[in-house]
């Protein structure tokens, strides 16, 4: 008997809860250094990103408003899954150039930063939530909220680690996001969605997308209906671009420019605090 | 139809003027610009001239900084961040900053006066909010000088450097707090640019904060227009910028910043919701929403702009307000009686007087008040606005002026999804008795201040800044530490 003939899985994206190809119907080709494997990634197109903003918008109402013991419970939950998918992803991270050993370190780190992230789900509040000492007979207090829909530029170099870390605060903070694969290592970007969507995560939460880095940022940074966008990378020209577009609609530009997410340093809550805004309340205090 | 009742106001009792004198205010012919720890002519030499606009008169010129004069004003704030500032002990900075809170105080009622007289607000309001609330800032921000490590947990901060700060004429010396008061705390120096019309009450802050023996460069003070904002924002050794003002200019720093490595905040337009449910106390609701939108001739970034009142309630509301309007004493800013003093500028008169043929035309049912405005000088008229919809412009877009635009709703949801319909969330105001509905609806406004049963409230301890475009970033509070620092 022959060997059997393995089964290729193609790649898709991950728009509000489903797995459609992309509208434009367009590709581009992705291999390994061996070239052992040839993908037809989706190249993502602007319509594409706008379906998954409104997905997103559509679900912020009802992510952001869960109570922050679901969303720290669900977050625990993708850490499970992925748990149970671990040499999915080391395949995958050695397909896209990583050594065995390097794969291995790589999803224990991701997996136990979705497992630091859901502890903060329901403390960061409480850490930077104040009730202020007003001068007046007010009861006073602050604090965070979701800033809204989130559009990320995920790391071109750490696929993994780098993509959930950035993602992970976002959705952690009662976001929803759209996030862009990065461009030459899309695999495992792209894999998580599946266990995303396995972890009882609501539709339209996370949003994610592959193409065209160069095609793409314009349209993620200029959106109207984005408030905040979240650029990883190095490149000046970019980084002015996604800056001068974020001042359409005053978007809260961040920029993780040389972050290195495989150190303890590259976690906390104050990347949660990146896409929150604080809230404040005046009440009289009387009879 | 029967006639809705209202009160009658035609009777002979009037106030009598109680005007604050203003014999022992002095103001120089002409002012420099406060660079240095002196006050230096410009290089340009142009001078202009800053007006009362309760009458129109002169009250003093002065200097418009050009290109080198920010240039000098940035390189006298970056050698005294470099020499002194920064390496001061962290308690020796927060006096100085108490130094600043004291002699405000001292000087309160001259600070008073002076505000009204430059920039048209009643001096009920200078006096009691304006003045005391800026000295107050300084008090909050210098405690912190040296408690940074508490402010952060797990981390320490790192002062920025030089900040450029741009501030708007309709809360002058309090806005010039906002601004300096958090930046030296944290170790910065500044150098502030007050606005065009108002410049004179950031001008004698100069003073004080020479008569405090603050070394000289950690604050300097530069008058001139928007050009002279412009190079300030531009200057390549400015670390950090920080600016109040209209959306539009917002959306311009924005831009201008893009791709620099400059951090920013930015307190921007606003269009609130003040929000009247049936269950409120009316009467205080009523005073609530001549607050909210009256205040400060209604110049405020967070004025309640907009009204929505529960449809059950709406006559009697309406009704109310009206009568409340036809009490509101307008003209002049330095009688203790006025509720509503002179209109900022022309230009902005100008501008309210446009938004309101506006609504005219667009339909709206235009209600003001009879009364007489003085003959010369800048004034409005409180007005109403009802008949309107969200998609009229007098709804949508920010006015900065004593003009009130009113809806009604029936449901809960129906108000909320009303009020978060604009681009803006800076403020937003709730009235009802009833405490869920209140914690319901002051959650999901998409707003960075809430006033519950109460509106337009300010203190130095409380963070004040928008959500969506309404601006970035926060200030008062450990938030607005937070902008003038970077955590290490």
């Amino acid at each position: 008997m022959s060997k059997r003939l393995g089964i290729r899985k193609t790649y898709k994206l991950y728009i509000n809860g489903k797995f459609p190809r992309t509208e434009s119907g367009r590709y581009y080709k992705w291999t390994d250094e061996k070239k052992t494997a040839i993908m037809n990634m989706c190249r993502g197109s602007r319509k594409d990103f706008r379906n998954a903003v409104v997905a997103a918008r559509k679900a912020f109402e009802g992510w952001s408003s869960r109570t922050a013991y679901n969303r720290g419970q669900i977050l625990y939950r993708i850490g499970e899954m992925l748990e149970g998918h671990r040499d999915q992803f080391i395949g995958e991270l050695i397909l896209q150039g990583l050594t065995k050993r390097a794969a291995e370190k790589e999803i224990t780190q991701t997996i136990d930063r979705f497992i630091y992230y859901a502890g903060w789900a329901d403390k960061y509040q409480q850490v930077f939530s104040r009730v202020n000492p007003v001068s007046m007979p007010y009861f006073n207090f602050t604090v965070p909220e979701a800033t809204g829909v989130v559009a990320v530029c995920a790391p071109e170099e750490s696929s993994l680690l780098g993509f959930v870390s950035v993602l992970v605060p976002v959705i952690a903070g009662g976001n929803t996001c759209v996030i862009l694969a990065s461009q030459s290592r899309p695999l495992c970007s792209i894999s998580c969605a599946e266990i995303l969507h396995s972890s009882d995560v609501p539709a339209g939460v996370v949003n994610i997308l592959t193409g065209l880095r160069t095609e793409l940022l314009e349209h993620f940074s200029s959106h109207m209906d984005v408030n905040s966008m979240i650029y990883c990378g190095e490149n000046l020209q970019e980084i002015k671009m996604v800056e001068e577009n974020a001042a359409l609609n005053v978007k809260r530009a961040v920029i993780y420019k040389n972050e290195a997410w495989s150190k303890k340093t590259s976690q906390g809550p104050y990347y949660i605090l990146e896409t929150q805004e604080m809230k404040t309340t005046w009440h009289p205090v009387g009879v | 139809m029967n006639k809705t009742k209202t009160l009658k106001f035609d009777t002979n009792w009037s106030y009598s003027p109680a005007p604050e004198s203003i014999d022992y205010i002095e103001l120089k012919d002409r002012y420099g610009l406060f660079i240095d720890g002196n006050f230096t002519s410009s290089k340009g030499g142009n001078y202009f001239d800053t007006i009362n606009p309760a009458n129109e008169e002169k009250l003093s010129e002065v200097s418009e900084a050009n290109e080198k004069d920010v240039d000098k004003a940035v390189q006298a704030a970056r050698q005294a961040y470099e020499k002194v500032w920064s390496k001061m002990k962290p308690s020796e900075r927060g006096k100085y900053i108490f130094r600043i809170a004291r002699i405000i105080q001292e000087q309160a009622r001259e600070f008073a006066v002076i505000e009204s007289l430059d920039g048209g607000k009643p001096i009920r309001e200078s006096r009691d909010i304006d003045i005391p609330l800026a000295a107050a800032h300084f008090f909050y921000y210098a405690g912190w000088a040296d408690k940074l490590d508490y402010a952060f947990p797990g981390r320490s901060t790192k002062s920025l450097g030089v900040a450029g700060q741009i501030i708007p004429w309709n809360f002058p010396l309090l806005m010039a707090a906002w601004k300096i008061a958090p930046a030296l705390a944290a170790g910065n120096t500044v150098v502030l640019k007050p606005a065009e019309t108002t410049p004179l009450t950031a001008l004698k802050l100069a003073e004080v904060i020479r008569e405090a023996d603050v070394p000289p460069g950690v604050v300097n003070i530069i008058t001139g227009g928007g050009e002279t904002g412009k190079m300030l924002v531009k200057h390549p050794d400015v670390n950090k910028v920080a600016f109040t003002g209209s959306t539009e200019v917002g959306k311009f720093i924005m831009k201008t910043l893009a791709g620099s490595g400059k951090r920013y905040t930015l307190e921007l337009g606003g269009k609130a919701a003040n929000i009247i449910f049936e269950d409120a106390a009316i009467n205080q609701a009523v005073e609530g929403i001549v607050d909210a939108i009256f205040f400060n001739q209604g110049h405020v970034c967070c004025a309640g702009s907009r009204l929505y009142v529960q449809e059950s309630v709406a006559k009697e509301v309406i009704s109310k307000l009206k009568d409340r309007m036809n009490t509101l004493v307008i003209g002049d800013p330095l009688d203790k009686n006025t509720d509503i003093g002179a209109i900022n500028s022309r230009m902005q008169l100008e501008k309210i007087c446009k938004y309101v043929d506006i609504g005219k035309k667009e339909g709206g049912s235009i209600y003001q008040p009879s009364c007489t405005l003085p003959e010369k000088g800048f004034w409005y008229v409180p007005t109403l606005f009802a008949d309107v919809s969200q998609s009229h412009r007098i709804v949508q877009e920010e006015i900065f002026g004593p003009v009130l635009a009113i809806q009604t709703f029936r449901t809960v949801d129906e108000v909320i999804s009303k009020a978060n319909n604009t681009p803006y969330g800076l403020s937003g105001g709730v009235w009802t008795d009833k405490g869920s509905k209140l914690f319901k609806v002051t959650k999901e406004i998409r707003a960075g201040v809430i006033w519950a049963n109460t509106f337009n409230k300010f203190d130095p301890g409380s963070p004040f800044g928008g959500y969506k475009e309404s601006g970035i970033g926060r200030e008062g509070g450990v938030e607005g530490l937070h902008s003038y620092v970077e955590l290490v």
